[in-house]
């Protein structure tokens, strides 16, 4: 090794390493063993491996959290530690920010900041924080590995076994993109862990990848974010998955698919061994799936319409389940998930037929936001997965049809055969309080200028919809010829709201009577059977009872 | 747009001729938030009788629209419906009207006009 002072001008990232390790070996003394550091020197740890201006990535994900890593970071002397350039996926923890505030932090390139969202905003707005870029997961993680790749890595790991193995949990997440783009190229790796064990169940970053673990006082920040308790889930909801089920699964014959976060998809979840079996379509549709263990899709596990899960994160509550059901997640040797947001991320985008979720604005031309005046919330995973991924290229009937849809009667590069992703935007029409869901203007537009963005935050893009459904109807739009057909059909399915009401009746029937336009009459669909009779589940403890006892809800929600 | 607090009370009276068999009063729906429940009754009221109490101020244009929409389905004649609204959405308000009408009877000759779109 090149001694510190005297670099080889090849090799001055690792000597960089070793030079920071030298300093946090004098600075710690015997509060340093091995890779051990005592919890009380961790904050001496921080000054002496960072430098002023270091990318550092301070492992926030969609639901696990560094956070007593967060929270020492705060505590670093900003004379020592300051102008950091912060990496990570998510802001969700009040320290994330606190950082900036502190001056510590000087600029953020970033996925997601839900929690944080409206904080982020006025933050912005006073030349506290800098914004990089706002990106979607893989995007982000594919400039770990060019641009924006991290000096030092701060992650949150389940355990730390004798050898210095991690074990990470069921919620892998963001976890092996961050080490392995800081280990291989010069950078630190700091990992916060639960416990310390002789031997961890399995190895999920092996030891020479990791250079200082500290032993949290509290187990990491979880968030069970999947849960939805179908007590809540309203007989709209029953019947527009109804017709998601009838009128785009089963026409397509759907096999892979995404299910965004919320009560309209979960009550797709519920249906599948109901409606969907009164249907003939078990064995047909939704056999693979990108999704977090969501605890709705417990009944339609138990009936067998469910050959295999691949994982984002996981699920408070469901490691048992998970663990006796090993043919359809992904599982270790030692039974407990394995999830990887990167990899589920990938299949999200390249192996699936259909992607569907919800939004809170949609505008005529189909593009759809979730952004809203005076907060950043950013784009997290919606995006990979509601995009025709351009570089597939294995067919499926799904694919296939969709693709031919969307192509017909053109000729030249645009008629090319090709396949499309299914990319269904289910809404109602009316969101709580009234706010309608179809707009002429997105708020988008407004934050972009508000907070000098160089594009709106348009989540989906209107040109990788090819539905959109809402309790009025499906607009297939993949049908449309032109921007003005696409207007209408959106129209023709927003309701009461300005826009529907302001529809051209005659194109909007006439929309229908080419298959443009979907009513539920059209689909065979009565709205006065969309009962809750309907779900397979009706409350959590019918989904405890469905899992025969092994789904284990968080306390906030056994209601019973 | 933020709905204004208090409860507002709007009147319909739409014509129609579709007049059902005799019925007893019957509720659909409940009273809880986002949600809605309608009284249907028979009345000496020429054509469809609405009355309607609700939590929300200032949609006054959507219920128009919507219950138009719905007597445009069933011209129902000698009927009233009474709702208790407390800040249904339209798609909800729909479903329950069709709902309560469900619970009706028709004479022969007007049995097969009208149901459903």
């Amino acid at each position: 090794m090149n001694a510190p002072t005297d670099p080889d001008r090849w090799h001055t990232r690792a000597a960089g390493r070793a030079a920071r390790q030298a300093r946090a070996a004098q600075a710690l003394g015997p509060q340093l063993q091995g890779v051990h550091v005592a919890p009380e020197a961790l904050v001496s740890l921080l000054e002496a491996v960072i430098e002023p201006g270091d990318r550092v990535c301070l492992e926030g994900d969609n639901q696990k959290q560094a956070d007593f890593l967060a929270r020492a970071l705060t505590q670093v002397d900003p004379a020592l530690v300051h102008d950091l350039h912060l990496v990570q996926s998510v802001l969700a923890l009040p320290e994330h920010l606190d950082l900036f505030e502190a001056g510590i932090a000087a600029k953020v390139d970033f996925s997601f900041a839900g929690p944080q969202a409206a904080r982020l905003a006025r933050m912005v707005a006073s030349g506290q924080i800098r914004i990089g870029a706002i990106h979607t997961y893989l995007e982000l993680f594919g400039r770990y590995f060019t641009d924006l790749t991290p000096r030092v890595a701060l992650i949150a790991a389940h355990s730390v076994d004798e050898a210095g193995h991690l074990y990470l949990g069921p919620n892998t997440e963001d976890t092996p993109p961050i080490v392995e783009a800081t280990a291989f190229r010069g950078g630190l790796v700091i990992a916060q862990v639960n416990e310390r064990v002789a031997r961890v169940p399995r190895i999920d970053v092996p030891a020479d990848w990791v250079d200082y673990v500290v032993v949290a006082p509290e187990p990491n920040v979880i968030e069970p974010l999947f849960t939805r308790d179908p007590a809540q889930i309203s007989e709209v909801q029953v019947l527009m998955a109804m017709m998601a089920i009838k009128g785009i699964y089963a026409e397509y014959g759907v096999q892979s698919l995404n299910h965004g976060i919320g009560f309209d998809t979960a009550a797709i979840e519920l249906l599948l061994p109901t409606y969907g079996e009164q249907l003939g379509l078990k064995g047909k549709i939704c056999r693979h799936w990108a999704l977090n263990p969501h605890p709705a899709l417990i009944p339609a596990i138990e009936a067998g319409w469910v050959e295999s899960v691949h994982s984002f994160g996981s699920e408070l509550g469901m490691e048992e389940y998970v663990r006796a059901r090993s043919d359809v997640f992904f599982t270790g040797r030692d039974g407990s998930l394995r999830s990887n947001r990167a990899f589920c991320q990938a299949a999200g985008h390249y192996a699936c037929d259909l992607f569907i979720g919800s939004t809170l604005q949609m505008d005529l031309a189909g593009n759809s936001s979730t952004a809203t005046l005076g907060r950043i919330t950013g784009f997290g995973g919606a995006p990979n997965m509601g995009a025709d991924p351009r570089g597939r290229r294995h067919a499926s009937p799904a694919w296939l049809k969709a693709g031919a849809q969307a192509r017909q009667g053109l000729s030249g590069a645009r008629g090319t055969p090709r396949g499309q992703k299914l990319v269904v935007q289910m809404v109602e029409t009316f969101r709580e309080h009234m706010q309608p869901a179809f707009v002429e203007h997105l708020d988008a537009w407004g934050l972009a200028e508000q907070a000098g963005m160089a594009l709106p935050p348009i989540m989906i893009y209107g040109e990788d919809v090819t539905h959109v459904l809402t309790e009025e109807g499906i607009a297939n739009l993949l049908l449309c010829r032109n921007d003005e057909e696409r207007e209408q059909a959106i129209r023709g399915v927003a309701g009461y709201t300005p826009v529907g009401i302001a529809r051209d009746a005659r194109m909007v029937e006439n929309l229908r009577d080419r298959g443009v336009i979907r009513r539920p009459a059209d689909l065979g669909i009565d709205p006065r059977q969309a009962s809750r009779q309907l779900l397979a589940a009706r409350s959590m403890r019918d989904l405890v009872r469905a899992s025969g006892g092994l789904y284990a809800p968080p306390r906030r929600f056994r209601n019973w | 747009m933020t709905p204004a607090v208090g409860t507002e009370t709007l009147q319909f009276d739409f014509p129609g001729e579709r007049r059902p068999l005799p019925f007893e009063p019957v509720l659909v729906g409940v009273v809880g938030s986002g949600n809605l429940e309608i009284l249907i009754e028979p009345a000496e009221t020429a054509g469809c009788r609405i009355t309607l109490d609700t939590s929300a101020r200032g949609f006054g244009a959507i219920w128009a629209a919507v219950l138009g929409d719905f007597q445009q389905r069933h011209r129902l004649a000698g009927v009233a419906l009474a709702m208790n609204d407390m800040g249904a959405t339209p798609a909800v308000v729909s479903l329950r009207l069709d709902q309560a009408v469900a619970h009706l009877r028709w004479p022969a000759a007007a049995a097969a006009v009208g149901e459903g779109e």
